[in-house]
């Protein structure tokens, strides 16, 4: 029987993960909907967002039978020219490309706009993968770490330079699959999460708090460091005395670091976070988080019932069907909905996870980590915001968002992972 | 260790969902702050207000009604001008005008209406309104202001305005808001509540851009408005006006009443004032003027003046008197003028005492009441002058029956402004001389009306509504019917007797009746067909000329109307109050001036006691005919109207100068 060979599309693929894929889809698609909806208007239109909505769906069907269908060899094979590709198409769109809300990175084919950066995603991972799997990618190699970080940096720069800021961050999530594959660190992780916990609170808190709570602390470690080794040798005294001093210096500078490294416009994104006060009712940096916590939090247990919301319905909340979509869910189906759908995320997540684990192949390893961390990424971050917990960045939310290039560029990243997946027992074990 | 990092990352990847989960948990479920801050934000708050109730007079005349006016709104964001100039022309505004008013709109918003130009009549409004729409951004919102067909009535009416800073405060109900408008004084203020009606609200959800998208929540919250209740005043605007015409050039009031119901049918305070000087876009500035005028136009003497009643007090001395059993229809007292000036008269009894106004028989009547000098079988003032020092008693007594004809005290008419006027007290005089240490010497002038004795003219004319039903009054009051119930505030209908016997009455509206006919008033102002009873009175006060003081009724039997009358510093009540309330009873029962009265209405008319100008004139009225001024002196030519051109008034003020 092993040796029978596929007759049917798809056979083999992981169904638990295609199934929460297509309810995120519906989901999805019943809140563009609700969030589109206007009674007083035809509910058919070909110029509606949820009728769009219906032929991606349609049209990510025949790509997802296309993806099952091609063989899974070619996605390692075609992984360097793909790439290669788009950075072509990357160069291509700065010049010819549309702008749209300050960002140039749309190609318009007539009545379809397509954003190559959404692709850019899933084709890295392969690359990236690629050249993981290489034999004389060695891991602890430096050389390997300067090559993967080249593969990575190389798309970010030329989305950076589209001035579409949420995408090119987006790729800061091959951090995730860097260290599962042990090329970064461990410390560096750890060093990392400290460096940014000690960046926000220095911004946030007061020179006096910053004083008492941080610059205190960190001294009493150092001390207790230095009388807790055995080997009290003066290099090492000096260089734990040397952090510290380092640290501090670091949490005096945050202020200097992001007035002379962010935009205006950043610098207000992150600190409308940090201080609630600033101009509840104006139309500034405040308006958009300020109306999207008020349809989430509006909404209550139970929420305000389909089609019932009114934040949302009535236009207060901005961009409501593609980056703030998750605010009709928050309002018209309370925090049972929110607690679906986030659920749906984190089963699907963990899904990925488990089967990229259960690979005996390494390349379909990295690449289900990519894809695993590129949705985890993402949904963290969109959620985030609509909530206030993150300055407010325009990435979609996978699968929910309204936007044929980014439901496209999602189902294109999952059903490769899906259709390596299902041919694992054909693969040759490399590790 | 493989498995390690791979925990690490399923770890992380919870951990994020779980934090999503807790945040959204907290402002969702936790706190209602948001639910608040969305209806804040999506539900409009729509005040509906209602139609004020109009008022009218007692023969169904309007004497409130509302009057739409128009206001030029605009919204500068959708405003494109092609041609300044024009617009200003169009609209009859100067440039400079406009400048100031468009910078000042832009400053306040750019996309929300303001008003641009306000309170545009609709003549105004005809003359533009059809080029307007070449204007884009400018429209017109019409609402309505009180207007007074009439030009008359203003005090009684009273005015209505913005709410004040305090009266908000003290508005326990919170049913108003700054810039919603009241009633601030007069049957406006008094009647608030009815006039107003109730407020109704409506919730509906507006949208990001301000467009109003349906009911919030079907409705459930809202209230339809009611529209306020409509009153019918006692006042019957014909005899209104023409005791208003009486009164031009003069100070002073004239309070005129239904005995038999206590409906107030007219009520004037001069100098009066064009009630519609308080309504539309001048209001603010008119009032000041008003405020400052000397003559203090606002001030509605009617209820809020304190004046001696003089000799008009007699008739209620005697019935005292009577009541008292310290003199009777036989008590003959010499006219001895070493105790208080008088005029030449015969020796009186009672009865001519009251026809001739005799001052020293006052002065014996009120020093009886006090000594309590009671009336044995035979007259023994000499015996009962023993105990003389008994006053404390007398006076006592003597106040409770003035308290009883509801003299200086607030008759409680629907005015918020009324004042009490005052009797005086034994306290008074204790205070100002020690007790004990006062005597009758010191008050005797209370025996004629003078002295701390003061009364509002509508306590007068109530005193002779009381004289007119030989002993009971009803409240005075302005408002005969409220809405379409036609109800009326019960103490309006009790009856109020006073503690004088009806069989003592007789006596003193003969006396009355003789004091017009043949008495103290001047011959000019006599009509006997008319049956009035009246008794004039002199006022001596303060601020100059005595007031000219005439209290009446009439007819004679089942009177129909009972009069007081003030003209200030104006000499004999005979001469000049006199004929005013015989002209006004005359215009009442009549309801046209006589032949014989033909000249007495003009000779009242053009006198002129206030010398400057009248406040601001009353000339919109078209119908009225601008009437050369007389010199103040008897002219037997005809003088149909009070109105006066002030052109011509000041004219005449500059060649006296």
């Amino acid at each position: 029987m092993k040796n029978k060979t596929h007759h049917t599309i798809g056979e083999g693929a992981d169904s638990i993960a295609i199934l929460i894929y297509f309810v995120l889809v519906i989901v999805g698609w019943v809140s563009i909907f609700a969030s589109v909806y206007d009674p007083s208007q035809p509910w058919f239109s070909f110029s509606l967002n949820y009728t769009k909505q219906l032929i991606w769906i349609g049209t990510s069907i025949v790509i997802i039978i296309l993806i099952l269908s091609f063989d899974y060899r070619n996605y390692e094979t075609f992984a360097y020219a793909s790439y290669a590709l788009m950075i072509f198409l990357l160069l291509v769109v700065m010049f010819v490309g549309r702008e749209i809300n300050g960002a140039r990175s749309w190609l318009d084919f007539g009545p379809i706009r397509l954003q190559p950066s959404e692709f850019a995603k899933f084709i890295t991972a392969l690359a990236l993968a690629k050249f993981l799997v290489s034999p004389e990618a060695k891991p602890e190699l430096l050389r390997t770490k300067v090559i993967a970080g080249l593969i990575l940096l190389l798309p970010v720069l030329m989305i950076l330079l589209q001035n579409d800021t949420g995408s090119a961050l987006v790729f800061g999530t091959f951090v995730v699959v860097l260290y599962r594959e042990r090329v970064l660190p461990e410390w560096l992780l750890f060093a990392g999460l400290l460096m940014s916990i000690l960046f926000i609170l220095g911004l946030g808190m007061k020179p006096q708090s910053i004083f008492y709570f941080l610059v205190i602390p960190i001294l009493i470690i150092a001390v207790l460091v230095i009388l807790y080794i055995k080997e009290k040798k003066p290099l090492v005294i000096l260089a734990v005395l040397g952090l510290s001093v380092l640290l501090i210096g670091y949490i005096y500078s945050t202020k200097y670091i992001f007035e002379s490294f962010l935009a205006p416009h950043q610098q207000e994104r992150i600190l409308v976070l940090l201080n609630e006060d600033i101009d509840p009712q104006g139309r500034g940096t405040r308006y958009n988080l300020f109306h999207s916590k008020v349809a989430i939090g509006s909404g209550g247990l139970w929420g305000k019932g389909f089609l019932n919301g009114t934040q949302t319905k009535l236009n207060y909340v901005p961009a409501q069907s593609t980056d703030f979509i998750f605010c009709t869910i928050g309002e018209e189906h309370g925090w049972l909905g929110s607690l679906l759908v986030i659920g749906l995320y984190l089963s699907l997540m963990i899904r990925l996870l488990f089967l990229a684990e259960r690979q005996r192949d390494k390349f379909v390893r990295i690449y289900g980590y990519s894809v695993a961390s590129i949705i985890f990424f993402h949904f963290a971050i969109n959620i985030s915001m609509t909530i206030g917990l993150f300055p407010v960045v325009g990435i979609p939310l996978p699968f929910l968002s309204y936007g044929g290039s980014s439901l496209w560029s999602f189902t294109i990243l999952l059903f490769i992972f899906l259709k390596l997946d299902a041919h694992r027992g054909q693969q040759m074990e490399r590790k | 260790m493989q498995d390690n990092r791979k925990w690490v990352i399923i770890g992380l990847f919870t951990l994020i969902g779980v934090i999503f989960l807790v945040r959204l948990f907290m402002i969702q479920v936790m706190s209602d702050d948001f639910k608040r801050k969305a209806e804040a934000i999506s539900v409009k708050t729509i005040v509906d207000y209602p139609h004020r109730g109009i008022i009218l007079d007692r023969n169904g005349k309007e004497l409130v009604v509302n009057a739409p006016v128009y206001d030029l709104m605009v919204i500068p964001k959708q405003v494109a001008f092609t041609d300044t100039l024009a617009f200003c022309k169009l609209i009859g505004i100067e440039l400079e005008d406009f400048r100031k008013t468009w910078n000042k709109v832009c400053a306040y918003a750019m996309e929300k209406p303001s008003i641009f130009l306000n309170q545009i009549s609709r003549d105004e409004l005809h003359r533009f309104q059809d080029q307007l729409i070449a204007y884009p951004g400018f429209y017109i919102n019409s609402r309505t202001v009180r207007h007074y067909p009439h030009h008359n009535v203003a005090h009684a009416l009273g005015y209505i305005g913005e709410v004040s800073a305090s009266a908000l405060e003290r508005d326990s109900t919170g049913y108003y808001r700054a810039g919603d408008y009241v009633g601030i004084s007069g049957v406006e203020a008094a009647y608030e509540k009815e006039l107003r009606g109730q407020k109704g609200v409506r919730h509906i959800w507006v949208d990001n851009w301000g467009r109003e998208k349906g009911a919030f929540k079907e409705g459930a919250f809202d209230t339809v408005a009611v529209a306020g209740k409509n009153l019918v005043s006692s006042l019957d605007l014909e005899l209104q006006k023409f005791a208003e015409e009486l009164m031009v050039n003069k100070k002073g009031a004239v309070v005129a009443i239904e005995p038999s119901t206590g409906e107030i049918l007219a009520m004037v305070s001069a100098p009066t004032y064009d009630p519609n000087l308080l309504t539309g876009k001048e209001a603010s500035r008119n009032f000041g003027k008003l405020l400052l005028n000397e003559n203090k136009p606002l001030f509605n003497r009617a209820v809020r003046a304190a004046y001696p009643p003089g000799s008009t007090f007699k008739t209620v001395q005697a019935l005292i008197g009577m009541q008292e059993n310290v003199i009777n229809a036989q008590t003959v007292f010499a006219c001895n003028k070493a105790l208080v000036k008088c005029h030449y008269h015969p020796t009186t009894d009672l009865q001519h005492s009251i026809q001739h106004s005799c001052n020293p028989y006052y002065y014996q009547v009120f020093r009886r009441i006090v000594y309590q000098n009671k009336l044995t079988q035979r007259d023994s003032t000499f015996e009962a002058a023993k105990d003389q020092e008994n006053y404390r008693e007398g006076f006592t007594i003597w106040k409770r029956y003035l308290d009883g004809f509801n003299l200086g005290r607030k008759t409680n008419v629907d005015l918020v402004s009324e004042v009490s006027a005052s009797i005086p007290s034994l306290s008074l005089y204790d205070n100002r001389y020690g007790e004990g240490n006062w005597k009758f010497s010191n008050i005797y002038s209370l025996g004629i009306g003078q002295g701390e004795v003061l009364t509002t003219p509508l306590q007068l004319a109530n005193m002779a509504a009381t004289l007119a039903n030989r002993g009971y009054f009803y409240t005075p009051h302005l408002v005969k019917s409220i809405g379409e119930e036609k109800s009326i505030h019960p103490e309006y209908t009790k009856k109020h007797k006073v503690p004088v016997d009806a069989k003592h009455f007789d006596l003193i509206v003969a006396g009355m009746r003789d004091a017009y006919r043949a008495g103290t008033v001047w011959s000019q102002a006599v009509n006997p067909d008319l049956e009035i009873c009246g008794k004039t009175g002199t006022a001596q006060n303060p601020h100059g000329e005595d007031h000219s003081v005439f209290i009446a009724f009439a007819p004679k039997d089942n009177p129909k109307i009972a009069i007081a009358v003030y003209v200030e510093n104006a000499g004999f009540g005979g001469s000049w109050a006199a004929p005013v309330a015989a002209l006004a009873i005359e215009k009442y029962l009549k309801r046209e001036t006589s032949k014989r009265f033909e000249w007495l209405k003009s000779h009242v008319i053009n006198k002129r006691f206030i010398l400057e100008p009248a406040p601001e004139p009353i000339l919109s009225d078209s119908s009225s005919v601008p009437q050369k001024e007389e010199k103040p002196q008897p002219s037997p030519k005809k003088a149909d109207t009070a109105r006066i051109v002030l052109k011509e008034e000041k004219n005449l003020e500059r060649s006296e100068k």
